[in-house]
């Protein structure tokens, strides 16, 4: 195998394990759910539980600004080559379901540029309940809902809640001061997704997102295994 | 050779990137040229018969199997703005993934080990109406209605232009679509015996003014 020739070839079609030289790419994991939910700021906290672990990059999906790519920069969760923002002209599940090749090529771009990787992490726009990615872009796919944004969210349902691979319920801080039931949307969860994962989380808390960065260390190992 | 192939190729939801892209039409509403179904269509027009035309050459000279380097570097000097430039090789790239997925063929091949950052769309199309089965008329047809279906569908989300009336546009322009077709048919055959030279220049300085503008912006619905 020619490993220096490997710009020579043409890139690989669709979500092939391997990249054009043979090497394993890198785990994709999709982060989705509605506006505000908290899905930068899941990225961030992983950025920073991760990152002396694994080599990690992050692609976001505005809808019509950088603000989740500035974010990110502005902490200084990466630096800043490992973080790519796409355009999604004004339909942020069309570029992540039904037509993710500007998102895949961000994907390959950044393990071409600073690869090799172990993680993309890709961010959607800020949706509805029925945004999901497709398998084509990512491996697994995380829904990020919060508590404020009504405890009858998990009982609704929707793709997104019930086939995610794992489903986040965010800010359980803020549960006292919106009248959200941690226990009800905990169980309706339950219901939706049977075996399917649930974290309920909040990020304003000392290591908030410890067992969310275990669940990705675990898609690690399997990817990797 | 398919009519299917023909209808799989021109869908607008043909999964290759185009969706993100107005074709110039978030800048000529921000500066107040397209405002109704009039002046889209007066906007829409304009493209078909400039850039439009020059994009038809190209794709139907790719088709017909003129070398994909010599008219990219065409297409390269008929693009006057480098963000257009950049729009048309993102382009580009994204429809040789998707056309190498869907009708693999070894030219596609070629081309994507040939510009790993994208050739000019219209190349690329060319050679995946080639590899597809169609003709050079069809890779015409379809970078002419591309064309002017971008622009009136992006319109749709940015004004919220009624529907009916942005598809009545592309209607009503089916007749010049057509004859710009079987212009850019002849052109291209000229391509064959007397190269990229003989490809027209046209272009619409404030498709590449807006363009550039556009580029700048730090709040925008679409990439180009
Ligand atoms: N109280 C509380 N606030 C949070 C928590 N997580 C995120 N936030 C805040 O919620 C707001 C929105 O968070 P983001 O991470 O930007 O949400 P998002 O889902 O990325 O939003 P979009 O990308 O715009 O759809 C920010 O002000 C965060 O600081 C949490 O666990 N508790
Ligand atoms: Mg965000």
């Amino acid at each position: 195998m020619h490993l220096d020739h490997h710009h020579e070839a043409p890139a690989a079609v669709s979500a092939d394990a391997r990249r054009p030289d043979g090497t394993r790419r890198a785990l994709r994991i999709g982060l989705g759910g509605p506006v505000g939910s908290g899905k930068t700021a899941t990225v961030a906290a992983l950025c920073r539980a991760l990152r002396e672990e694994l080599s990690l990059a992050v692609v976001t999906n505005d809808i019509y600004t950088r603000e989740d790519a500035e974010f990110l920069l502005r902490e200084a969760v990466l630096p800043p080559e490992r973080i790519t923002a796409v355009e999604t002209g004004a339909c942020p599940h069309t570029a992540i379901r039904d037509d993710i090749s500007a998102n895949l090529e961000a994907v390959e771009d950044l393990e071409d540029e600073v690869g090799p990787l172990d993680l993309v992490l890709v961010e959607s726009g800020g949706d509805n309940l029925t945004a999901t990615f497709s398998k084509g872009l990512v491996d697994a796919q995380v829904f990020v809902i919060d508590v404020a944004g009504g405890d009858d969210i998990p009982r609704k349902g929707g793709p997104g809640v019930a086939t995610a691979d794992l489903l986040i319920v965010n800010k359980t801080d803020l549960a006292p001061y919106v009248g959200s039931d941690l226990a009800r949307m905990a169980a309706d969860a339950k219901a939706v997704r049977g075996e399917l994962p649930v974290v309920l989380q909040s990020l304003r808390s000392e290591d908030g997102v410890r067992e969310v960065a275990d669940w990705v260390r675990e898609r690690i190992a399997a990817w990797t295994a | 050779m398919s009519r299917a192939a023909l209808l799989v190729l021109a869908d607008g939801r043909f999964p290759a990137g185009g969706h993100a892209h107005s074709g110039g039409a978030e800048a000529a509403v921000r500066a107040g040229r397209i405002t109704d179904a009039a002046s889209l269509e007066a906007f829409c027009r304009g493209r078909l018969h400039t850039s439009g035309v020059v994009a038809a050459c190209v794709a139907a000279a790719a088709a017909l199997g003129v070398d994909p380097g010599e008219l990219d570097r065409a297409a390269d000097a008929r693009t006057p703005s480098p963000a257009l430039r950049v729009a048309a090789r993102r382009l580009g790239r994204q429809l040789t993934r998707a056309a190498r997925a869907t009708w693999p063929s070894p030219e596609l091949d070629a081309v994507a080990a040939l510009f790993p950052k994208g050739a000019h769309q219209p190349v690329v199309l060319g050679l995946a109406a080639r590899a597809a089965g169609l003709t050079a008329l069809d890779a015409a047809y379809c970078s002419l209605y591309e064309g002017v279906s971008g622009p009136a569908t992006a319109v749709v989300r940015l004004l919220g232009l009624d529907p009916f009336d942005a598809t009545g546009v592309l209607a009503r322009l089916a007749d010049e679509v057509d004859r710009a077709a079987r212009e850019a048919v002849e052109t291209a055959e000229r391509v064959v015996t007397d190269g990229a030279g003989v490809l027209p220049a046209r272009s619409a300085p404030l498709l590449e003014i807006g363009a550039e503008a556009h580029a700048a912006w730090p709040v925008r619905l679409f990439a180009s």
